[in-house]
């Protein structure tokens, strides 16, 4: 089993990935997730997160088979 | 009920009439209608196209948990939301929401209640292309009726 990892829009081209696979039981929370992927940049202030396409917090914890999604405020409509 | 997104363009007028045939004259006493389209002009600049991209999954979950919430809150007869993603141009509808209902309020109230929650929440992002040849993300949508700036 693995945590499938997805970003979109400017948040995707700030960090130069769309989308990865990561395992590893370090991965407790959102948060976690993030560092796995992308080492050295904080999370910005403004980005979301979904867990499962469903909004989320950073500190919610995730587990494998999970789908965890990171993204700029929304500008649909 | 309908709730779908498009990669062409739509003719929302026409998206409304051809729903409001499928109900029942008497039905219904009130209709609200919200279109949004694009605008060839933001921030100073002139823009001639944008892409709107969004998180497929989480776009079509979300449009339909919010459209049976408001349809159950406000008592709906009926709900119509058709939301563009993909390459949009100046004049096109980006999004449509119609409401059916009883009575006027609930009518008014559900359909910016709809444009509220998509605009704040939906998963889409708008990227727009510059007549400079450059382009942008948008970085926030615009405050609604109800909200300070």
């Amino acid at each position: 089993m693995s945590i499938r990892i997805r970003f979109f829009a400017s948040l995707a081209d700030r960090v130069g990935i769309r989308e990865m696979t990561v395992d590893g039981d370090d991965i407790k929370t959102a948060e976690d997730a993030w560092k796995a992927c992308v080492d050295g940049m904080d999370i910005p202030g403004n980005a979301r997160v979904a867990i499962n396409q469903q909004y989320a917090d950073f500190a919610d914890p995730v587990k494998q088979g999970d789908e965890i999604a990171f993204f700029p405020p929304v500008t649909g409509g | 009920m309908r709730v779908e997104i498009l990669e062409s363009p739509f003719d929302p007028l026409h998206e409304v009439a051809k729903h409001q045939e499928s109900l029942l004259a008497g039905q219904f006493g009130a209709m609200a209608v919200f279109v949004g389209t694009m605008r060839d002009f933001n921030e100073g600049d002139t823009v001639t196209s944008m892409v709107l991209e969004h998180y497929p999954e989480m776009t079509q979950q979300h449009l339909l948990d919010l459209a049976r919430i408001v349809a159950d809150q406000h008592k709906l007869t009926d709900l119509l939301m058709i939301h563009r993603v993909g390459e949009i141009h100046p004049g096109e509808a980006i999004v449509l929401v119609a409401v059916w209902s009883a009575h006027r309020a609930a009518a008014f109230e559900a359909c910016e209640a709809m444009v509220e929650d998509l605009k704040s929440k939906a998963p889409f992002w708008k990227k727009e292309q510059l007549v400079e040849g450059e382009s942008r993300w948008v970085e926030h949508n615009t405050a609604g009726p109800r909200t300070t700036a």
